[in-house]
């Protein structure tokens, strides 16, 4: 062994002091270091840290609710939960992937394809994976709380409407913005936004559309929320205004049950101020199939349904309105005396024109004569008659007719506040020169004078139209605002005489003996209206093809009361039903008519019932959601004339 | 020759200091894992810390002129060491680096590093010239190079490094000249590119993400932005025990660990780093002195190869939680947690001690 380094004692004390200072120096230098970051530069940071775990949740507005004219609630909103997946963490996302879509139920693929579509999305930006949890996705989160730190659940709220698509159309539903509107709103919508995709819901979006609140929450690393630090400053969500609709529930349940579930629509207004009573449409989707995320394949279905269900046929359906219109043809002949008031012909039960033979509807009657022997304009339009207003239209001519038709409204919007109204068509000899490039023939002007060929209209027009005549040529705009400022008035001035021969016709109809809507009569109501068949087909190609139901005609009524300036007026349409208007149609009409006047004398006699006292505004309002029997028209049995849901006592 | 040293003779204040150190550690690990997964964490540093105070006054007893005796025989069983855990050792973090000892998975290359200070103060001290010639000087890079190259390979780049400085302080404890000192320099700036080439991706990545760390928001750069924070957000009186966001929500990687200083520095502010790298720094001079009081040449170097490894870790460590150096894994001693690194610093300090309980003894 070598002891020799134990005598060596020459130490390097001018090396070991260099150590010293160099051991100075470097910790100098790092504390340089802290000086910068936590004195220099602390603010910079400290907002840094406050990024890091402070996030913002949106606290979803509720949207405004939807009240029926007495202050009944038709459209509320839920709170539900939707589950949002955090994404600061792709590593865990990977990991937990297969475990989230088992427990929620999603498929991968799902999962994998939203992850896909949002990746350029910034990644503290949370995306909503399913849009309602249900009791076990809760059950699922609150367990794996620890081992999936990746879920967190948004209280959000849910639009509820009224059960089995009442008044679907006209409320409308809600979904997710497009990402059209999300560009055109300006930065008030983000994705995953609800706003009102047709209807009201679309129409008063602004007003019904709240602004979101704003929480602020402390999040860890994964950008979980950490419950136990309390959440800081809270930005209280604004609640959308709620507004008031012209609607009358007891009216819209009267008129859905009415039509039951036969494909059509029914349109009441109240002449006198625009204000819409009641509006349905058949068939029609349930619009809280909208409220959580549809799927591609539903909405694929409800489009592709040969009977359209989104369609609102009430403003949207464009269809011959058959003998209805036969009341534009009568103001026509009255007013421009062509030809003269006592005009009279006779109807052999068709009517030859250019060596053509027209039939009246009465030729196929099935029973009684098959004429009408010789009538005049009254009688004509007590009983629909064809072949006089053939002759009235040949002498009227095409020009005069398309003035009173479009001077009465056909072929123009009626401008209710609901989007995507059709305008329907009044044919004339421009519009057939600008879109056929032909002339007018003069045979056609016998088939516009009743209603066919190329003039359509919708059932709202129609009831406008009645309702504006009866109301001696003021029509109001159809609005379902109740608040609603400004409605607009045009003014068609139609002579007394005119206005109270038809009128007097229109009263006829029901009330007299041979009109087509005789049995429809109410006692102590003056009931007064005007049945249109529309056909679909010529009556000549339907014989050759059998009476196969698509080809069925469209049946009208638009019926009102009292005779002169009405104080509600319903246009009903029911589509190829196989019958005629005064017997498809006409009852949904007088239902909801005699319905209107029993409210009234209720009203009157001081005998409301606490349903109808519901004049509460208020917040607690909510509950009368759940009070109303709803209308649910299951199967399409008895929905012939007799239709078993009429409130009609007499029946 | 009187081999029993009274108690006095310890270095109380060295102690004391490292105690404090210590304490500082078991706070901040408290602090950083309570509430979480990793709670009571302390406490299985506390017994680290219970074991290394035995081992180290175990050391102090044994004359460190018997240890550096056995040097040939300690380098060779630390290279056979190395060589046994690259090829049975346990893989923890894609790294072999541990083996099981009683019931614990021990790293290798702590040991290595221990004895790696014997076997340079034993190298150094057989060199009995003042100025140290290029062939000695060469020769300790050979001893040096065999288990640094064996502790790459792992690969643990962290504990590789820490050979260098005790190379490099030796050496120039040793009487290196400044030509050499120079010529070395140049020939590892030339190196530079060639070890940029045999480093492992992830060690790259930490390389480029530390001169670029805004490009690389989520890995390495995110590790060290997030500590910047902890540390920036402390600000000067800091944000109180327990209550630093970026520690207790988790935005500090391995916050108990390696980013331990930076947990203390948000939650303790400028005044607390001033208080621990004070503590650090009156450490390492007192370890300068103990080493300017040995009594021989052998102890001299013992102490310096003990001071060289501890300030290279608190400079790494520190520098890497302040973003002025990249992230290499080498943790802080004494305060962060850790069973062989915490081992390690005890058994170089009873080393140390030993030294000193035996400066007047001829």
């Amino acid at each position: 062994m070598s002891y020799w380094f134990r005598n060596d004692n020459r130490l390097p004390q001018a090396r070991l002091a260099i150590a010293s200072y160099v051991i100075v120096g470097m910790v100098g230098l790092l504390l340089l270091g802290f000086w910068k970051l936590q004195v220099v530069d602390s603010d910079k940071y400290g907002q840094m840290a406050e990024r890091n775990r402070v996030r913002s949740i949106p606290i979803i507005a509720p949207r405004g609710r939807m009240l029926d004219r007495d202050g009944r609630v038709l459209v509320d909103n839920y709170p539900s939960f939707s589950i949002l997946l955090l994404r600061d963490d792709p590593a865990l996302i990977d990991k937990s992937l297969p475990a989230i879509a088992e427990g929620l139920s999603i498929p991968i693929s799902d999962l994998k394809d939203q992850l896909e579509t949002t990746k350029n999305l910034p990644k503290f930006q949370p995306i909503v994976i399913k849009p309602e949890a249900n009791n076990a996705d809760v059950a699922f989160i609150e367990s794996h709380l620890f081992d999936i730190p990746l879920l967190e659940m948004l209280m959000v709220q849910r639009r509820r409407y009224l059960p089995g698509g009442f008044m679907s159309h006209a409320s409308g539903y809600v979904g997710e913005v497009s990402e059209q509107q999300i560009e055109a709103s300006n930065g008030r919508f983000r994705p995953g936004d609800l706003a009102g995709k047709t209807g009201l819901e679309r129409q008063y979006n602004d007003i019904l559309t709240g602004t979101d609140g704003m929480r602020r929450v402390v999040v860890n690393s994964v950008g979980k929320e950490v419950k136990d630090l309390g959440h800081l400053t809270e930005q209280e969500p604004i609640p959308g205004k709620q507004i008031q609709l012209t609607i009358d529930y007891d009216l819209q349940q009267v008129a859905e049950q009415s039509l039951g579930v036969r494909p059509g629509a029914v349109v009441a207004l109240d002449p006198r101020t625009g204000e819409v009573l009641a509006m349905v449409s058949r068939p029609t989707p349930d619009a809280n199939d909208f409220a959580v995320r549809i799927s591609a394949d539903e909405w694929k279905s409800l489009n592709d349904d040969p009977l359209h269900p989104l369609l609102n046929r009430a403003i949207q359906a464009q269809l011959a309105p058959g003998s209805v219109f036969k009341i534009v043809t009568a103001t026509a002949m009255l007013e421009d005396h062509v030809p003269e008031e006592g005009f009279k012909t006779f109807c052999p039960g068709y009517g030859t024109f250019f060596g053509r033979q027209y039939h009246c509807w009465v030729y196929y009657a099935k029973t009684g004569p098959r004429t009408h022997g010789v009538l005049s304009l009254h009688d004509a339009i007590l009983k629909s008659c064809d072949v006089f207003f053939y002759n009235v239209g040949m002498r009227l001519g095409i020009d005069r007719l398309s003035y009173y038709g479009s001077k009465l409204g056909v072929g123009r919007k009626t401008g209710i506040d609901l989007p995507s109204e059709e305008p329907g068509l009044m044919p004339s000899q421009e519009w057939v020169e600008r879109v056929f490039h032909r002339k007018w023939y003069a045979g056609e002007v016998i088939s516009v004078a009743t209603g066919q060929g190329a003039v359509t209209s919708t059932p709202l027009q129609l009831a406008r139209l009645i309702g504006g005549i009866a109301m001696g040529g003021v029509f109001k705009q159809p609005h379902m605002l109740k608040d609603a400022q400004n409605i607009g008035e045009e003014r068609f001035p139609i002579s007394e005489p005119t206005v109270e021969k038809i009128t007097d016709a229109m009263y006829g109809v029901i009330n007299e003996p041979g009109g087509t809507g005789g049995k429809l009569k109410l006692a102590g109501i003056e009931f007064s209206g005007k049945s249109g068949t529309a056909q679909v087909i010529g009556y000549g190609t339907r014989d050759r093809v059998g009476k196969e139901k698509k080809f069925e005609d469209n049946a009208w009524f638009v019926g009102y009361a009292p005779r002169r300036n009405p104080e509600i007026v319903v246009s009903v349409l029911v589509q190829e039903s196989g019958q005629h208007g005064g017997e498809a149609s006409g009852p949904v009409a007088r239902d909801i008519i005699k319905a209107y006047y029993d409210k009234k004398a209720r009203k009157t006699q001081g005998q409301l019932t606490a349903d109808d006292e519901r004049y509460d505004l208020g917040p607690g309002a909510a509950a009368a959601l759940t009070i109303h029997a709803q209308p649910v028209v299951k199967s399409a049995s008895g929905i012939a004339p007799g239709h078993a849901a009429s409130v009609d006592p007499e029946r | 020759m009187n081999d029993a040293p009274g108690t006095r003779d310890y270095d109380w204040w060295l102690l004391a200091i490292l105690a404090t150190i210590c304490a500082l550690g078991v706070i901040e690990i408290y602090s950083a894992t309570h509430g979480s997964a990793l709670a009571g964490m302390q406490n299985k540093q506390l017994r680290w810390l219970v074991v290394g105070f035995v081992l180290m006054f175990a050391l102090s007893r044994l004359d460190y002129h018997l240890i550096l005796d056995q040097a040939p025989i300690l380098y060779l069983i630390g290279i056979a060491a190395l060589i046994a855990v690259l090829a049975f050792g346990h893989t923890r973090f894609g790294a072999k680096r541990w083996i099981p000892i009683l019931g614990e998975f021990l790293q290798v290359s702590e040991l290595v590093k221990l004895i790696i200070i014997i076997v340079i103060a034993r190298f150094f001290a057989d060199v009995r010239t003042d100025e140290l010639s290029l062939q000695d000087l060469i020769k300790a890079g050979l001893i040096v190079g065999l288990p640094l190259a064996l502790i790459l390979k792992q690969p643990d780049l962290g504990t590789a490094l820490v050979l260098v400085p005790l190379l490099v302080v030796g050496a120039f404890l040793a009487g290196l000249q400044w030509k050499h000192a120079a010529a070395i320099a140049l020939i590892g700036l030339l190196m530079l590119p060639v070890a940029w080439r045999v480093m492992k991706p992830y060690q790259r990545e930490r390389v480029t993400s530390f001169m670029h760390p805004e490009e690389d928001a989520k890995g390495s750069g995110y590790q060290v932005l997030q500590s910047k924070i902890a540390v920036g957000s402390g600000g000067f009186w800091g944000k109180g025990f327990g209550n630093g966001t970026q520690n207790q929500l988790g935005y500090i990687p391995v916050r108990y660990s390696d980013f331990i200083m930076s947990a203390w520095a948000e939650e303790q502010g400028f005044k607390g780093v001033l208080l621990a790298l004070g503590l650090y720094m009156a450490l390492l001079l007192r370890l300068v002195q103990n080493a300017q009081r040995a009594k021989d040449r052998a102890g001299m170097f013992l102490v310096m190869g003990v001071a060289a490894a501890l300030g290279f870790h608190v400079l790494v460590n520190v520098a890497m939680v302040i973003g002025a150096m990249p992230v290499t894994g080498i943790p802080l001693p004494l305060m962060s947690y850790g069973g062989s690194a915490t081992l390690f610093v005890f058994l170089a300090i009873g080393l140390v001690m030993n030294v000193r309980l035996r400066r007047f003894v001829n």
